[in-house]
């Protein structure tokens, strides 16, 4: 079988990324809840713990933030570790660790030391399970000098930018959609790496530069279907990395295209799209803008348990075809 | 046995722990860093008075001897992690004064190239991954670091210091917790000066002793008199060469009293001077090793003062050196965020 044609599922691809690392590198491991016998909250990690043992896949105590601290203290004295969070909203629970120390350390240490640290967190809503199970917290580590955070929307992204994340001396944060862990894409076999801070132009277009994230990279791809058959032409920029953006690909797409919507799940003020907004006013695309740019976002509530409620919260297909197409005729 | 050497095995049994263990150099060098310990962080606050240096630190005079005890069994690379009153365990782990001061200064050649400050002194090649601003940010992290040590075979013990204030952070609970259950090769140190800021440990904390919560992880806990240099250094040789054996951590409790406040804005206004004048005339921890050091005939009032006298032009020249140095480029603002890449 044609090894390109292979195809993984986004949760395999990242178990075979890991497991390529560790089979490669005797210091890379893994640690986090349930990641052993369990095989993670999401299988992700699945029988990971047969192959290498429990050494290597370490089952913690429920204790986040001790755990990442321990993620920290490894890191900085030879080991690689990648830390599962079961569920992203748990950073809440780390962020002493992730923000003032494994962020910080290399700085306040004048260089001395580096944190290579790779973090994984299982993100996003549409899995019913209510307010403190489906946040988007990307942006608030985006917001952190010396963190990397990337959201690899593909399995064939999820493999390559996680062994580069591996192969990278300071900490990367990895979010990874909850929904995007089934769906099945091609994955190369062996070892490869999709580079941290570059875009990615996922469909080209003339009349309207979409910068989705994650999961509404596809949501995004599906309304470009759409409004195909209205005749409208959309570029659809896969942004993979929050920090450090890149703000080149993006600029390049909106001096093309002249005009820019951001889709992204997170809630919608102060969220990677706001980011993106400002960076384009403030760039040199702002002088080919023929419209006003638009965010899409979640909606300023938490995440609701009732199912029509929690798919009311973020964007869906349809209403990336509306703004888009209201973006390209002029009505905004 | 000669009656001449079962006298002196008998005389030399009921020495302290220090007497028997080290040499007479080794004595006088411990005393020499606690002097430069004290004379160092006098020396800071000196600077800063002055305005020689900004922002604030957190002074250790009166607790010397727990620094020095506890670094004594500890190897060139064996690890410590430290916390914001840490400039006594850098100089025990064996930092130089001048890259000390020149951190404090802000300038290029300290231990953080100006980056770090007081607050974040390291010493990464004699082992000192680090001071923390963060109460009890340390101590997973010296976790970390003993799960290096377990999983590389290296051979090292990390040595995990804090205050008892951190004593009622979650972090402090969930790390002792698993360095208990992976039986990693760590020593926790709490120096117990008494009060968290304000705020006394008999207000703050459920336990009497810190060294109570040692048995809710299945570890030993030992508590010592931190103003006593030898009893200090007999429970980390013990701790150390526990969690060197593989047989896991110890949370030792060093009780001890800081001199002055929290930090610069502290107008002690949560203790009284009486009790400030009582440790520092009756149990200050220099003192009372000079004593001990004199009584066994290691040292006499003539080499005490010239100690002091090589201590003082040590400190004299590391704060010229300092003043001397350069400050950082601002062009180099950037640098030390993330890892330069060849």
């Amino acid at each position: 079988m044609d090894a390109m044609l292979r195809e993984l599922s986004y949760a395999q691809a990242i178990q075979e990324a890991m497991a390529i690392a560790m089979e490669a590198d005797e210091r890379v491991f893994l640690m986090g809840e349930d990641i052993g016998v369990y095989g993670g909250a999401f299988q992700v990690t699945g029988d990971l713990v047969e192959r290498f043992g429990a050494d290597r896949v370490m089952d913690t105590p429920i204790s986040e933030l001790g755990g990442a601290g321990v993620a920290v203290g490894a890191a900085m004295t030879g080991l690689r570790p990648i830390f599962e969070f079961q569920f992203s909203d748990f950073a809440t629970l780390a962020l002493e660790q992730i923000v003032n120390q494994a962020a910080k350390m290399r700085f306040m240490l004048g260089g001395e030391v580096s944190v290579p640290l790779v973090m994984r967190f299982p993100a996003g809503s549409g899995t019913g399970a209510a307010a403190q199970h489906s946040q988007s917290l990307e942006a608030w580590l985006g917001h952190v000098p010396g963190l990397k955070v990337i959201q690899p929307a593909t399995p064939y992204d999820a493999k390559g930018m996680l062994l580069a994340a591996i192969a990278d001396p300071d900490p990367v944060m990895i979010f990874e959609h909850k929904l995007l862990y089934k769906m099945k894409g091609p994955v190369p076999e062996g070892y490869y790496t999709v580079p941290i801070g570059k875009a990615d132009i996922r469909r080209e277009g003339r009349d309207l530069t979409v910068v989705a994230t994650s999961i509404m990279v596809h949501k995004a791809l599906e309304a470009a279907q759409a409004l195909e058959a209205e005749g409208i032409d959309i570029e659809v920029v896969d942004l993979r990395t929050v920090r450090p953006m890149d703000k080149r690909t993006i600029i390049d797409s909106v001096k093309k295209t002249s005009r820019l919507l951001c889709v992204y799940e997170a809630v919608k003020t102060l969220g990677v799209g706001a980011e993106v907004s400002a960076m384009i006013a403030e760039s040199e695309a702002f002088d080919f803008l023929d419209a006003p740019i638009v965010r899409l976002g979640g909606a300023e509530t938490p995440i609701p348990y009732n199912p029509e409620l929690e798919k009311a919260t973020v964007p869906q297909v349809p209403d990336i075809v509306a703004a888009a197409r209201d973006l390209v005729k002029g009505v905004r | 046995m000669a009656r001449k050497a079962v006298m002196e095995k008998a005389v030399s049994t009921n020495l302290p722990f220090a007497y028997r263990h080290y040499d007479a150099g080794q004595l006088k060098e411990v005393l020499r860093k606690m002097y430069l310990i004290r004379r160092f962080e006098e020396g800071a606050e000196d600077c800063y008075m002055r305005g020689l240096i900004h922002g604030t630190m957190h002074l250790s005079i009166g607790q010397e001897a727990s620094a020095m005890g506890i670094c004594m069994p500890l190897a060139e690379d064996d690890q410590i992690t430290s916390t914001h009153r840490g400039h006594g365990h850098c100089i025990a782990k064996g930092a130089e004064v001048g890259k000390m001061f020149a951190e404090f200064f802000g300038k290029t050649t300290g231990y953080c190239k100006g980056r770090g400050g007081s607050m974040h002194i390291a010493d990464v090649a004699k082992g000192n991954l680090g001071a923390n601003g963060i109460v009890a940010g340390g101590i997973p992290i010296a976790v970390g670091a003993a799960l290096s040590a377990k999983r590389l075979k290296t051979g090292k013990v990390v040595v995990s210091f804090f205050g008892d204030g951190a004593n009622n952070e979650g972090a402090f609970h969930e790390a002792l917790n698993m360095a208990s259950i992976w039986k990693l090769p760590v020593v926790f140190v709490c120096e117990n000066n008494g009060y968290g800021m304000s705020t006394s440990t008999d207000r703050s904390t459920a336990v009497r002793n810190i060294a109570d919560r040692a048995a809710a992880y299945a570890m030993p806990g030992i508590i010592v008199n931190g103003n006593i240099f030898s009893d200090v250094a007999e429970a980390s040789h013990a701790a150390v060469e526990r969690a060197r054996a593989g047989e896991g951590p110890t949370l030792i409790e060093s009780k001890t009293y800081r001199y002055r406040g929290h930090s610069k804005s502290d107008r002690n206004r949560y203790r009284t001077k009486e009790e400030i004048e009582d440790w520092m005339s009756n149990r200050d921890p220099i003192a009372l090793f000079e004593a001990e050091l004199k009584e066994f005939g290691i040292i006499d009032g003539e080499g005490i003062e010239a100690v002091r006298e090589v201590v003082r032009q040590e400190i004299a020249e590391a704060i010229e050196f300092a003043k001397a140095s350069p400050s950082p480029d601002i062009r180099d603002l950037q640098d030390y965020v993330y890892t330069e890449l060849a």
